[in-house]
């Protein structure tokens, strides 16, 4: 229950034992995480006034959004629903009684003069979000996420020598996500970032849509030289794409760096990161920094969630992504990498259990979801929801890749038929365009032997023990069949004939 | 405006209390109009300051719309009755400025739960007259923090009327209204209750909704009926009283209760009847020192004496944490009033200075020009015990006391069923008086903050006279949810006495 700050930094402690990134010129990068994901509610957090996007200014505040003298606030249950819904994602702690703060401080689209948060209780505790990082699992702890309202909007564009004031974002419910420092490298924090992303588009507490600010993160960057103490922070705020986020800590790192290398120490600061130049510029200071007077709002009682509440959510609540993609790799025999992949999102996964389950194939399935078909969506831009190729029409494809009727090159050019609707069905494509392999030996045998004579110089390679000059034999072969050969079969009756 | 038609029934109109009123608007002796147009035309003579508000439009047509309601034939307590509301409860209908410059001709566009609770669009059907001075956000204890005028006593015009309530409490004393809201965050409708001999009730903090009421420190405001008996009050409380979960997240989940019913069914008390018989009043030795003027004292014991005739038992109790009442108020009260009067930044409404330079300076010129002194005192007492190093010291410190504060009532109320002792430690001072002197008004709340910091519901009645034949009242405090048991209380004792029915001589 108090404001004091702690003299000496708490981190450090929890850092003992952690383990490093890469070094940047010899120094360790450490980055916390902080995310305001805006949840997904109809009504504002403490008032009824709607959250739609893009509406009138000060179309969708109340009086309550105003602070109007007399309005008051109350508590929006499908923000705690949201919140609870979080806890439970990233095993964390949903608290029985979290407690509702002012932080108080003057702006003028901060309607009341204060901010209401959650200070010293927050309603998540603890809990961590796990990923895979180029193909090493990493995990970051959460130190809590608590509820807030949004601030409303300065408009300092349409005014001459005047400012507006749009209120129809005041109150909108954030969940802030605060991280321990666990990030070592601007990699892991995108990773981190993405893979939060994921959770909450996923459980649907936030829609992830970044450039309308649903999903903001700001980083805590500092460096050290290994073993020494945490060095300084500076927070870059607003990060709101994954590109950005990944440029802005890779120049803050740069710069502190720099600073230190020539003597200047770093102090601490809020800085903005501008795309156009690349470069992190301080907003403020700690000199400046306001003093909050946070206390506990006594317009709104403790929040208090009933162990009844936290599990009938846990009831309700549809496979977690984490939980999933470890039932592909017990269930389907996949890779964790694939399962990754693949629970990206919640369509992705439907989409590829859908191919598996039919085509009873699951790698060729997370092959080709992840392959062909993501590459085709992400030429067009289009959501897998809105796929040219349906799970059916690539379970039949996937199928006829396994029973050897067609080859995977093949089956890319069916693919592409089915994709620009040149045909629907699978059978008929590989008909029409006469793509079945080959499965008469005697032909094939002939036709190899043709290769074989008039590639004298490649059979004595592959006798002399050039594996690569196998693969050009093969390609002769594949070439001289158009495709329609089964490039194994054509594989082994190679061998068998140069007897190798 | 005419001043109503000179007839013996309406002369008379403002001497009967608002159970008589609504008896003879039931009866349609006397129409709501005429009512309305009888109180307009004493408001507009009136000399007390007590009136920020009046708009003769607005209230006759409420009183034709509550005429309407009696026309076909609707019966309810409160029908038609005109009363006034504190400045601090917003209102559609008139202006609210909480007794501050900063909202000036600030209008609401919506009428506080308490209001609308009480009138005549959706409510019991009372008529409003208009809004009620006060100390600027309720801020004070004399009504000389009003932004706008101070507020006389009609006991002696010379006289403060006592605070925040003061345009209230004096209009009532005044019969300038048979009854007014006022609001109650350290004793503001208890003490000028008191300083003017009249009945006022704060209920539980949370019995009536907060929502509309302008917020000084919003875990000890609550809402109160004002009038000249106890069960006018609690007429009144009953329509006031009530659950408001969709727009104040501190109101009680409890629901209405007719108060008035219980008061109605009791009969005065015959001779060598005992009709309190068994109840226990506890008399905190800390409300009975060297600190109460020997005049108040007197007439608090005269009246203790009536509530032993009438069967109490009087026993001995402690409330050891008193005097720390008064710091731990001024912590937490100032400490709330600070954040909450943050909103009045000239930015969307009310004062905006009318020069200056960037954002910090429109902030600091507005907030410096509309705010009064008293505000700003608070304003920065309550900066700087929230502030960063301060705030263990001072706020969490007057928190874990206040919660000490809170047991030693429960303590004490496991030997009596009520506690009572005197509101005020004196009677109603000269105006200007202690202008100059804050600590010395602060000083003053010394018997009504241990309560209002408990959150328990209080009330003021009219128990005699004091130096300069000033009123007197007695304070009953209750254990939480006891609005009933303490108006039934007062009930009987002004069945049996006539000190609410005192007038001042002027009138």
């Amino acid at each position: 229950m108090s404001q004091t700050q702690p003299a000496v930094n708490p981190f450090a402690e929890m850092q003992a034992g952690r383990p490093t990134g890469p070094l940047v010129q010899g120094y360790e990068v450490i980055i916390g995480f902080e995310t305001h994901t805006q949840l997904t509610t109809q009504s504002k957090i403490f008032s009824r006034a709607s959250t739609a996007f893009g509406a009138e200014p000060n179309t969708q505040a109340s009086a309550v959004d105003f602070a109007l003298p007399g309005a008051l606030p109350v508590m929006n249950k499908g923000a705690v629903q949201r919140a609870i819904e979080f806890g439970l994602a990233v095993n964390a702690h949903v608290a029985e009684r979290s407690v509702f703060a002012r932080k108080n401080y003057f702006y003028p689209d901060l309607p009341k003069g204060y901010q209401i948060s959650q200070f010293e209780i927050p309603v998540v505790q603890g809990g961590s979000v796990e990923f895979f990082l180029d193909g090493e699992k990493r995990s970051v702890r959460l130190v809590r996420a608590h509820l807030e309202e949004d601030a409303g909007k300065s408009l300092h564009e349409d005014f001459i020598g005047m400012s507006g004031i749009d209120l129809n974002r005041a109150g909108t419910p954030l969940l802030e996500i605060v991280t321990e420092p666990d990030m070592r490298s601007s990699a892991e924090a995108v990773a981190y970032a993405k893979e939060l992303h994921k959770i909450v588009t996923w459980i649907g507490i936030c829609d992830g849509n970044m450039q309308e600010g649903s999903f903001r993160c700001d980083a805590n960057v500092s460096v050290r030289k290994p073993g020494e103490p945490l060095g300084t922070r500076r927070e870059i705020k607003n990060l709101n794409s994954f590109k950005f986020m990944q440029q802005a800590i890779d120049f803050e790192v740069r710069w502190q760096i720099e600073e230190i290398e020539s003597g200047r120490p770093i102090q601490q600061a809020t800085v903005l990161f501008d795309p156009d130049t690349g470069e992190t510029r301080s907003m403020r200071t700690k000199e400046d920094a306001a003093d909050y007077r946070y206390f506990p709002d006594p317009d709104l009682p403790p929040l208090v969630i009933s162990r009844d509440w936290v599990e009938k959510t846990r009831s309700e609540m549809s496979e977690l992504p984490r939980v999933m993609a470890a039932r592909f790799v017990k269930d389907y025999g996949l890779p964790e990498y694939d399962a990754g992949q693949l629970t990206l999102s919640k369509a992705t996964a439907a989409f590829f259990e859908a191919v598996a389950e039919a085509s009873q194939q699951a790698k060729l399935a997370s092959n080709w979801v992840m392959g062909e078909l993501s590459r085709r969506l992400n030429i067009e831009e289009k959501p897998i929801e809105a796929s040219d190729v349906s799970a059916a029409q690539l379970a039949a494809l996937i199928t006829r890749i396994a029973d050897g009727t067609i080859s995977n090159n093949a089956a890319k050019q069916v693919f592409d038929a089915l994709w620009t609707g040149e045909g629907s069905e699978v059978d008929a494509v590989i008909e029409a365009k006469g793509l079945k392999q080959m499965s008469d030996t005697g032909e094939l045998e002939k036709i190899i032997d043709d290769v074989l004579a008039a590639n004298a110089k490649n059979v004595e390679e592959v006798k002399a023990g050039n594996a690569k000059a196998m693969n050009a034999l093969v390609g002769q072969a594949m070439k001289a069949t158009k495709g329609k050969a089964n490039p194994a079969q054509v594989n082994e009756l190679l061998k068998k004939k140069l007897g190798t | 405006m005419s001043a109503g038609t000179p007839n013996n029934t309406n002369t008379a109109l403002h001497e009967l209390g608002v159970a008589q009123l609504a008896a003879k608007l039931a009866a349609r002796a006397v129409s709501s109009v005429e009512a309305t147009q009888h109180f307009l035309a004493r408001i507009q003579q009136e000399q007390l300051g007590a009136f920020l508000a009046t708009d003769a439009s607005v209230s006759l047509a409420q009183a034709r719309a509550a005429d309407a309601r009696l026309a076909a034939g609707e019966r309810t307590p409160l029908l038609g009755v005109p009363l006034a509301h504190k400045d601090v409860f917003v209102t559609r209908d008139f202006p609210t400025t909480a007794g501050s410059k900063i909202l000036e001709n600030y209008r609401s566009p919506f009428d506080a739960t308490v209001v609308s609770q009480l009138g005549v669009a959706q409510g019991a059907g009372m008529v409003t007259l208009g809004k009620l001075n006060c100390d600027e956000f309720a801020m004070g204890s004399g009504n000389d923090n009003s932004a706008y005028k101070p507020v006389k006593n009609p006991w002696d015009m010379s006289r403060i009327p006592g605070g925040s309530s003061g345009g209230s409490a004096a209009a009532v004393a005044a019969r300038l209204v048979p009854a007014a809201t006022g609001t109650d965050t350290g004793g503001s409708i208890r003490q000028p209750a008191s300083l003017t001999g009249i009945t006022g009730i704060k209920p539980t903090y949370g019995r009536c909704s907060r929502y509309g009421m302008v917020a000084f420190a919003s875990s000890l405001d609550q809402a109160g009926p004002m009038a000249r008996s106890a069960l006018d009050c609690a007429l009144l409380l009953s329509a006031m009283a009530g659950p408001d979960p969709d727009r104040d997240s501190t109101s009680l989940d409890l629901p209405a209760v007719d108060y008035a019913a219980e008061l109605l069914a009791a009969r005065p008390a015959g001779a060598g009847d005992k009709p309190l018989k068994g109840l226990r009043i506890g008399l905190p030795t800390q409300f009975f020192g060297a600190g109460c003027a020997p005049d108040v004292l007197a007439a608090v014991r005269g009246a203790l004496a009536e509530y032993e005739k009438l069967g109490a038992t009087l026993v001995d109790v402690s409330l050891p944490l008193t005097e720390l009442s008064i710091p731990v108020y001024y912590v937490i009260a100032p400490a709330e009033a600070s954040s909450n009067l943050s909103r009045f930044d000239g930015v969307r409404y009310g004062h905006r200075a009318a020069q200056y330079t960037d954002l910090n300076d429109m902030y600091k010129k507005s907030r410096s020009e509309g705010f009064g002194d008293e505000a700003t005192r608070r304003i920065m007492i309550g900066t700087y015990v929230l502030s960063h190093g301060y705030y263990d010291a001072y706020y969490l410190k007057a928190q874990k006391i206040r919660r000490l504060i809170a047991q030693d009532f429960q303590t004490a109320f496991t030997q009596c069923d009520i506690i009572a002792g005197p509101v005020s430690p004196t009677v109603a001072w000269k105006i200007g008086e202690k202008s100059d002197d804050p600590v010395a008004n602060y000083l003053a709340d010394i018997y009504t903050l241990s309560s209002s910091l408990a959150g328990l519901p209080g009330m003021s009645v009219p128990a005699g006279f004091g130096a300069g034949g000033m009123p007197v009242g007695l304070q009953l405090i209750g254990n939480y949810f006891k609005e009933a048991q303490l108006l039934g209380t007062a009930h009987q004792f002004q069945l049996a006495t006539d000190w609410h029915l005192r007038q001042p001589p002027s009138l």
